[in-house]
């Protein structure tokens, strides 16, 4: 379970996170959506600690983000954020081997090499995994990433709009993948998404933020609906519902 | 760690790309026979006269470029990986311009003849806290913060290293003549009037900030993948930077007390070490550049000695292929 209490977040004079209190449940995919600027990669920023709070407490697992030591939350959370460059030189492998630090400490051993593997095959990696990292597509390269932070072997995923770049084929295979890793690994994943259809076709919970506050919390069912998502984004959806799923559609 | 050569794929980037497929390992072994060949021939050639005076005074010279070269890669290589790029040096930075400014001002202020009373290791440790404290006030908040562009970096680092320059100048100007002399002594890099006291002193100390930085060299790997990765996998950043900028401090200190600034030398040996290094691995890297070093500075004046006849100084050289170098890089657009 991920529990916000306050969290508070200012660059100069604007709250760009004001005062979230959330609670996230433990296993299962949460989707956080919400128009341009509505602070939702800062709030993954501020869960994550990649970046600091200026008020409010965040739990993780238990385990109080701010005060817990940084190699104990990297073997409990990992976080993706959605620009990653590389000023090395480096394979596939090795990125992903990377993932296993928290746990090895830069010495592995064999049990570290086999969640090196089992994660690169997971994501269809092992054809290219001697290859480097620059050398990869756009979308490969994103999954490198990803094979890292699962190599991490945590409970609580987090990932910062993992869509970004990825053409159709990409992204629904990512969202695939996202489920798969809440229900067969039981790991909390939460995601942040442009895509409200993604989040309803993919998620059990949805976050929906605005200027900084969280505006609704609750399942597709509840958030998928013309007046709730008029209340987040200001245009007016209407919602279908094609084979269980709840689609909005805005294109016209 | 045996790696099989690679086909360049379409689209590859040259960066960092070896144009001999040498192991990290078979590189460490040749830089380290030609480190060797180059000291063993720098000791040895064209000795004559007074053995007891020679020997000791060459060994003097090549224990001060063995140091230089060691705490220039080192330096240089630990705060490219912290500050995740391959153009910035502490030199460029305005680390060194920062040592001769505490050099001039506490000659400025205590006077020369003053500072000459004091033993060499007693003065030197003193300038080596005061870079540690300064550096730290002033660089510290632009690398542990959130990412910064690199020419923010770049801009601060020249804009800071002007200014110490220039205020260095301007003490220099208004400073006695015969308290000037004894200064500019102490900047013109050269090899040629190493204080052997301060040798022995400066190894002591560089000898420990080496250790310190083999015992951090995977965190280094995990630090050079960008700050919010290394967050990610467990580091603390804002302590392992600070720990990389005390020791680079340090390094700088030391390099600069012994020869003078040298600004381009590090990002030449560093640069040429990520070329024949095929490992992204400080393990491998940190030995493999220092190495570079010692062949650049033992060779080069041995060059210089035995071939040019001291018709010039190494560090021209140095400063002219290193500059040429950072130009190159510029160009070719590293910088993003």
């Amino acid at each position: 379970m991920i529990t916000l209490s306050g969290v508070t977040k200012s660059y100069g004079s604007a709250r760009v996170v004001d005062g979230v209190d959330a609670t996230i449940p433990a296993g299962g995919v949460t989707s956080i959506i919400g128009p341009n600027g509505a602070g939702k990669s800062t709030l993954l920023g501020l869960v994550s600690r990649l970046q600091a709070m200026d008020a409010g407490v965040v739990e993780v697992g238990g385990l109080d983000v701010a005060r817990t030591d940084s190699r104990e939350l990297a073997r409990t959370m990992a976080i993706l954020r959605q620009e990653n460059h590389l000023t090395m030189r480096l394979k596939v492998r090795d990125l992903v081997a990377f993932g296993r630090f928290p746990h090895s400490g830069g010495r592995p051993t064999v049990e570290d090499k086999e969640h090196i593997e089992r994660a690169l095959g997971q994501l269809d990696l092992l054809p290219m995994a001697d290859r480097f990292v620059d050398e990869l597509s756009g979308g490969q390269r994103q999954r490198a990433f990803i094979a890292m932070v699962l190599a991490q072997d945590t409970r609580y995923l987090l990932l910062d709009e993992p869509l970004n770049n990825l053409d159709m084929r990409h992204s629904v295979e990512m969202m695939r993948l996202v489920r798969r890793l809440a229900d067969e690994f039981g790991k909390t994943v939460v995601v942040v998404i442009h895509d409200i259809n993604f989040a309803s076709c993919y998620s059990d919970t949805i976050l929906a933020m605005r200027g900084g506050r969280l505006l609704h919390q609750g399942s597709p069912a509840e958030i998928m609906r013309p007046e709730v998502l008029r209340d987040i984004y200001e245009i007016d959806i209407r919602i279908e519902e094609i084979e269980g799923n709840r689609i909005g559609v805005y294109f016209a | 760690m045996a790696e099989a050569p690679t086909r360049p794929q379409p689209g590859a980037y040259l960066r960092g790309r070896a144009p001999l497929h040498l192991s990290p390992a078979v590189a460490t072994a040749l830089l380290a026979a030609a480190a060797l060949v180059a000291v063993a021939l720098f000791m040895s050639v064209d000795l004559k006269g007074n053995l007891g005076y020679v020997l000791p005074r060459r060994a003097v010279k090549a224990g001060a470029m063995v140091l230089v070269a060691v705490a220039v890669g080192i330096s240089t290589l630990v705060f490219q990986t912290v500050t995740a790029n391959r153009i910035l040096t502490p030199s460029i930075m305005g680390f060194d311009a920062l040592y001769v400014l505490i050099q001039t001002s506490l000659v400025f202020v205590v006077g020369a003849s003053t500072v000459n009373t004091f033993p060499p290791a007693a003065k030197f440790a003193a300038e080596v806290a005061l870079m540690v404290v300064l550096s730290g006030l002033l660089y510290r908040w632009l690398f542990t913060g959130g990412a910064r562009s690199l020419h923010l970096m770049l801009l601060v680092g020249i804009v800071l290293g002007t200014l110490f320059r220039g205020f260095s100048g301007l003490l220099q100007r208004l400073m006695e003549p015969s308290e000037f002399l004894i200064l500019q002594d102490l900047f013109f890099a050269s090899f040629n009037q190493v204080e052997p006291s301060l040798l022995a002193a400066a190894t002591a100390v560089v000898g420990t900030v080496a250790a310190g930085v083999w015992r951090m060299r995977h965190t280094l790997d995990v630090l050079a993948l960008g700050r919010d990765t290394a967050v990610n996998l467990g580091v603390d950043h804002r302590r392992a930077v600070t720990a990389v900028l005390v020791m680079c401090s340090v390094l700088v200190a030391v390099s600069t007390a012994l020869v003078g600034p040298v600004t381009f030398f590090g990002l030449l040996v560093v640069s040429l070490g990520y070329q024949l290094c095929r490992s992204f691995s400080h393990a491998w890297l940190l030995p493999i550049t220092i190495l570079l070093g010692v062949v650049a500075l033992v060779g080069g004046q041995l060059l210089l000695e035995q071939v040019f006849g001291f018709a010039t100084a190494l560090s021209i050289i140095i400063e002219f292929t290193g500059g040429l170098l950072f130009l190159y890089l510029l160009l070719k657009g590293s910088l993003k």
